[in-house]
């Protein structure tokens, strides 16, 4: 009997001390923000998307600035070969050299894939911080590719978020995702990204593969590899303007 | 009637020329009564199907809805008015809602759009009995059965539906294809997937909204702010449209053949007035003005007309009646084509019709046969009967 009353009293007074070393969700997140963000970025990518139906390759050069400008011109393959994005604020830019068109992609066309990729418009423009959107609570310590990581659940705080809940495996010591996933409000998984190839460049701890599945369809996902990258770099004059994309 | 007579007695006399041409006048004649008859029938034929599977006597359509953008679904699906709840709940109006969403049958990824429309409705054909599902299994739609194919699922079957509610946030449920129904009317199958419309209203966090709103007859027309009044008309346009042009393009074969026929009667008329002279001369001779040999020409002319449409009535009339009662069907899937069509096309040939070509026959023949005859009025009567032309 006294055996069982000490279990009783331990347990949940272990799992409490335990979830007092957890830091908040908030602290986590914001050490991830300062990990990951620069004022600037020049980044060599290549986006590999496998499907049911076949591979793709492209390769893409991008400019960023903070969260809310960037500009990617794409240079690989012969049929996607100048092709450029501009996202500035709220809006999204392409221009497509076969047509000699620059349009704007907005409304519900945002919700359409990049490039038949796994990403849609939108998820490349959500630059809102997470912290803006979602409350984040430390649930679990959990390994992932041999590493400490905490487990953070972010559930949306405000009505008008793509995704109701996300989970997040972040490093315990280099404080960068190595996994998300993301939920919808019923709680079915509906896309999870995992990161690998973590560098140091520049200071920085930074994930140089990102491998983004829609897990309700057949297919390997999209493998984004960064070939190069520089942080805080100098940007060319003008390069998040109109006249760049022609 | 002594010219009638001559001029069948001159053309019988012509033997198996006379007859062949005959035969492909009455070729054309039955062709155009034939091919616009399975363009009206094909024309009625979508009039009805669409008014029991789509349109019902005329629809309301909120002020931005745009069947043709669905970009702007959501900006269209706005609060059902009140005025119109009475009729609703007596179920003279059906309301609609529609949304974007994508399915993954067995893995693959397919956009849909997602139709509400309630399960005990009565106004169109679409089996709706079948989406009443409990609160627990997956969700059950109906679909067409060309959409079955291309989702390649049958009854039962089942897959995740995802879609984005009234703020955008994803949401994702299984599914039940609880129905498979058989239509003619293509924007009812192709890529449409009907689910409860209370559970979609829920789902998409839109209670009391639809886009659009289908009317019976029993219902008169008012005056709605923020909706619009389609008639069976305007919503049937783009489809008479098409049996329009279909009509202009199938005119083309009959036409062909028309052509020639005519142009057998033009050669043959002019043979005639040039191997005929001394009868014509005589004919001259004996009296009659050159207004009556040339009419006598045009109606000789003209009789091929009237016995192509004798010839016609005989061929063609057991053809017309299979048409009417029995049929043709297409191999193309009306759901392919992207407007009403049925397996069986119907020829609908009514008296209109028959009595229009075979007027449309005569006037053509006969303004052939005037052509070549004109020549005669021309002619030195003593000439001609000396055989002597110029």
């Amino acid at each position: 009997m006294k055996r069982l009353l000490s279990w009783v009293v331990l347990v949940p007074l272990t799992i409490l001390s335990t979830a007092q070393q957890f830091p908040t969700g908030k602290s986590l997140i914001e050490k991830v923000d300062k990990n990951m963000s620069a004022n600037t970025r020049i980044s060599l990518s290549r986006m590999e998307i496998t499907t049911s139906r076949g591979n793709r390759t492209l390769e893409a050069k991008t400019w960023t600035e903070g969260d809310e400008k960037s500009f990617t011109e794409y240079l690989a393959p012969a049929r996607e070969k100048g092709t450029k994005m501009l996202k500035t604020d709220e809006q999204l830019w392409i221009f497509s050299p076969s047509t000699d068109r620059v349009i704007q992609i907005s409304g519900h066309m945002l919700r359409q894939s990049v490039m038949g990729s796994d990403l849609s418009y939108e998820d490349m423009m959500n630059d809102t911080p997470l912290l803006e959107q979602y409350a984040a609570t430390v649930d679990a310590v959990e390994i992932r590719d041999g590493r400490n990581c905490w487990v953070v659940t972010l559930t949306a705080v405000k009505p008008d978020v793509g995704y109701y809940m996300q989970k997040m495996w972040i490093d315990q010591e280099r404080y960068i995702p190595l996994q998300i996933e993301m939920y919808s409000k019923s709680g079915k998984l509906l896309k999870k990204i995992e990161m690998t190839d973590v560098k140091r460049i520049q200071g920085r701890w930074f994930p140089m593969t990102m491998v983004y599945r829609d897990m309700l369809k057949k297919g390997g996902g999209t493998r984004m590899t960064f070939l190069e990258l520089q942080l805080d770099a100098a940007l060319p004059d003008g390069i998040f303007t109109k006249s760049s994309l022609r | 009637m002594f010219l009638l007579k001559t001029a069948l007695q001159s053309l019988i006399g012509n033997g198996l020329k006379t007859w062949l041409t005959v035969f492909v006048l009455s070729l054309s004649f039955v062709m155009i009564i034939l091919m616009q008859g399975i363009l009206q029938g094909w024309s009625k034929q979508a009039i009805d199907d669409a008014q029991r599977w789509e349109i019902g006597d005329g629809q309301y359509w909120s002020a931005h809805y745009d069947p043709w953008d669905p970009f702007t679904l959501d900006s269209s699906t706005v609060a059902i008015p009140e005025s119109f709840l009475p009729m609703i709940h007596q179920k003279m109006l059906e309301p609609i809602l529609i949304t974007q969403a994508t399915v993954y049958p067995d893995g693959r990824m397919q956009g849909v759009l997602l139709k509400g429309i309630r399960a005990n409705q009565q106004l169109l054909e679409i089996p709706t009995a079948g989406l009443v599902g409990d609160s627990v299994g997956p969700v059950p739609v109906c679909v067409g059965a060309y959409m079955a194919r291309q989702l390649k699922v049958r009854l039962d079957d089942e897959m995740i539906l995802r879609w984005r509610d009234k703020n955008g946030t994803f949401e994702a449920v299984d599914i039940r294809i609880a129905g498979i129904f058989k239509t003619s009317v293509p924007s009812v199958d192709n890529g449409v997937l009907w689910i409860d419309l209370n559970r979609l209203q829920q789902m998409t966090m839109r209670p009391g909204e639809a886009n659009l709103l289908i009317k019976s007859p029993e219902v008169g027309v008012s005056q709605v702010e923020g909706w619009e009044y389609k008639s069976i008309e305007k919503l049937m346009e783009s489809t008479l449209l098409l049996v329009k042009t279909k009509s202009v393009g199938t005119s083309v074969f009959y036409i062909i053949f028309l052509l020639l026929a005519m142009l057998a009667i033009f050669d043959t008329q002019t043979l005639a007035i040039f191997r005929r002279q001394r009868e014509i001369g005589t004919m001259v001779a004996m009296g009659m003005t050159a207004g009556q040999v040339v009419r006598h020409f045009t109606i000789e002319g003209t009789m091929y007309a009237f016995l192509a449409i004798v010839v016609g009535a005989v061929w063609g009339t057991p053809l017309f009646w299979y048409m009417s009662k029995v049929g043709i069907s297409f191999p193309v899937e009306a759901a392919d084509f992207g407007v009403p069509m049925a397996d069986v096309m119907y020829a609908v040939i009514t008296p209109g019709l028959v009595i229009g070509t075979i007027i449309f026959i005569f006037l053509v023949t006969a303004l052939v046969s005037y052509l070549p005859a004109r020549k005669i009025a021309r002619m030195n009567p003593t000439e001609a009967i000396r055989g002597k032309v110029k």
